[in-house]
């Protein structure tokens, strides 16, 4: 579903991409690790079109991002880091407003929609909240929502269960887990646990570079007996 | 294409979602309609049936007021980083760049509409040209889209609204600037006359002062059109370098 081969972004003379390559297929759900500053979020931005690569390509569905980025994006639910959102909307009009450029121009489907994620990321009690007004977890959850609200086949989510309280960090999660059989899910995250929990298969870069692509177990296999955090380090460092 | 109206629709409320709308469109006719009664507009003293006395100051105006509806268009989406969002929407540039385009647009039109009552005290106290009126009214939409669409190229440049301001009322001066007789005088004598008209040409007063006399030439219709249509492709082309 998502194939990303030899991707660079510099900036400057900084390298922050160096060569990344990877797959993601229908029912996985990948775990992108890596030391702040590895490149994770800048690796998705170029997956999701956002910014243009130095060298290398992407594609979602088979489509190469920089030939039909329009076709790309209607394929993907994407939720940006911090998860942005125009601060004077109410959770409800905000919701309503990306629904209608995702196409549910019709009324009834579009509340239709509204609704379904509303209720999918506990948001009834502050629909009518102007999102400047929201709590940091709240806020997160708009940005799920939105990033759910067309039913994409591949999801990309930079920190998605950053800022949640540890109800909703498993309520996401158990949330990401029974929609992923059907759909291709990137998300990046520094709790390792979380790797246990739901993902199918870790990548753990550093430096703008990968440095292991395998499934939990076989991480864990690298060293018998220690913690994820001392494998996550030897990796890393 | 269908793509605009979402976007046009979720900017032109924005205005209103915040005190920006009314703070702007008070203040803009305040301050317009003190002008037209001022010592510098006579707009009693005229003895005539007309709002020339209140159209006269409008490029000066829009100098500093069309920024101030501009600046926001991309610098704030740069700012609060929903420019991400926005961009990873399904929609192209040039369908982002329009409907932020027509909403400002659209808000800018209806300040310019306010002042009608203006126009309807006219009406009431003499007889005048409504055909000279609705050129006018036509010429200030026009040269409102034009400013606009400098704005919001500059805007487009910078996440910082207050550099994306004073860059659009540099640029926005320099349109109006050209027009003025002491500046043309001083072109005139370092340029050839021809050069220097054509500089002239590109001044907003020139176009605009035609439409207050109820001309509609199409070649000034023609010029804030393509100033529009210019200032918006090298917006796109801001965007997506
Ligand atoms: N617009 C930019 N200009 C210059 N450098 C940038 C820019 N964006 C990112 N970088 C650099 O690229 C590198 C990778 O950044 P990126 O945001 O992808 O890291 P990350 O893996 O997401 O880190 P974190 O875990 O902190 O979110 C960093 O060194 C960062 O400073
Ligand atoms: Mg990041």
């Amino acid at each position: 579903m998502i194939e990303v081969t030899g991707l660079v972004k510099t900036y400057g003379t900084k390298r922050a991409v160096d060569g990344i390559s990877f797959k993601v297929n229908r029912g996985e759900i990948l775990g992108f690790l890596g030391p702040n500053g590895a490149g994770k979020s800048t690796t998705m931005k170029m997956l999701t079109g956002f910014i243009r690569p130095d060298a290398g390509t992407a594609t979602v569905g088979g489509i190469d991002v920089t030939v039909d980025p329009v076709a790309v994006k209607r394929q993907l639910g994407y939720l940006p880091e911090s998860a942005p959102a125009y601060p004077e909307m109410t959770v409800e009009e905000f919701l309503c407003f990306i629904a209608e450029v995702r196409g549910f121009c019709n009324a009834t489907a579009q509340r239709e929609r509204v609704e379904h994620v509303l209720g999918l990321t506990h948001l009834n009690s502050v629909r009518n909240q102007t999102i400047e007004t929201l709590s940091k977890g709240y806020k997160q959850r708009v940005g799920f929502a939105q990033a759910l609200i067309h039913n994409p086949p591949a999801l990309i989510l930079d920190e998605p269960t950053d800022g949640l309280d540890p109800n909703q960090k498993n309520e996401v999660r158990t949330l990401i887990k029974n929609m992923a059989a059907e759909k291709a899910v990137i998300l990046s995250t520094h709790i390792l646990e979380e790797v246990d929990a739901i993902c199918t298969r870790v990548i753990i870069i550093a430096r703008g570079r990968v440095v292991a692509d395998e499934t939990p177990a076989a991480l864990r296999a690298r060293q018998p007996g220690a913690r994820l955090d001392e494998i996550f380090r030897t990796l890393t460092a | 294409m269908s793509q605009i109206r979402p976007l046009f629709k979720r900017e032109f409320l924005g205005y209103f979602r915040s005190p920006v709308a009314y703070v702007f469109l008070v203040s803009f006719l305040v301050i317009s309609v003190s002008l037209a009664f001022s010592r510098y507009g006579n707009f009693f003293k005229n003895g005539t049936a007309s709002l020339e006395s209140y159209f006269i100051f409008f490029p000066w105006l829009f100098m500093f007021i069309v920024p101030a509806v501009g600046m926001r268009l991309w610098s704030e989406e740069k700012r609060a980083g929903t420019i991400e969002l926005l961009f990873t929407l399904p929609i192209t540039t040039l369908e982002a760049v329009l409907g932020k385009f027509l909403a400002g647009w659209a808000f800018l039109t209806i300040a310019i509409l306010l002042s009608f009552p203006m126009a309807l005290t006219v009406g009431f106290l003499g007889q005048p040209d409504w055909g000279v009126m609705a050129a006018t009214y036509l010429g200030a939409i026009l040269m409102a889209g034009a400013y606009l669409g400098i704005c919001a190229l500059t805007s487009a440049l910078t996440k910082n609204q207050v550099i994306s301001f004073v860059l659009s009322l540099a640029a926005c001066a320099v349109f109006v600037f050209l027009g003025l007789s002491s500046f043309t005088t001083t072109l005139e004598s370092i340029l050839p006359v021809s050069v220097a008209d054509m500089v002239s040409n590109f001044s907003f007063v020139t176009h605009f002062d035609a439409f207050t006399k109820g001309i509609i030439d199409p070649k000034d219709v023609i010029f804030f059109l393509s100033l529009m249509g210019f200032t918006l492709f090298l917006n796109v082309v801001a965007l997506e370098r």
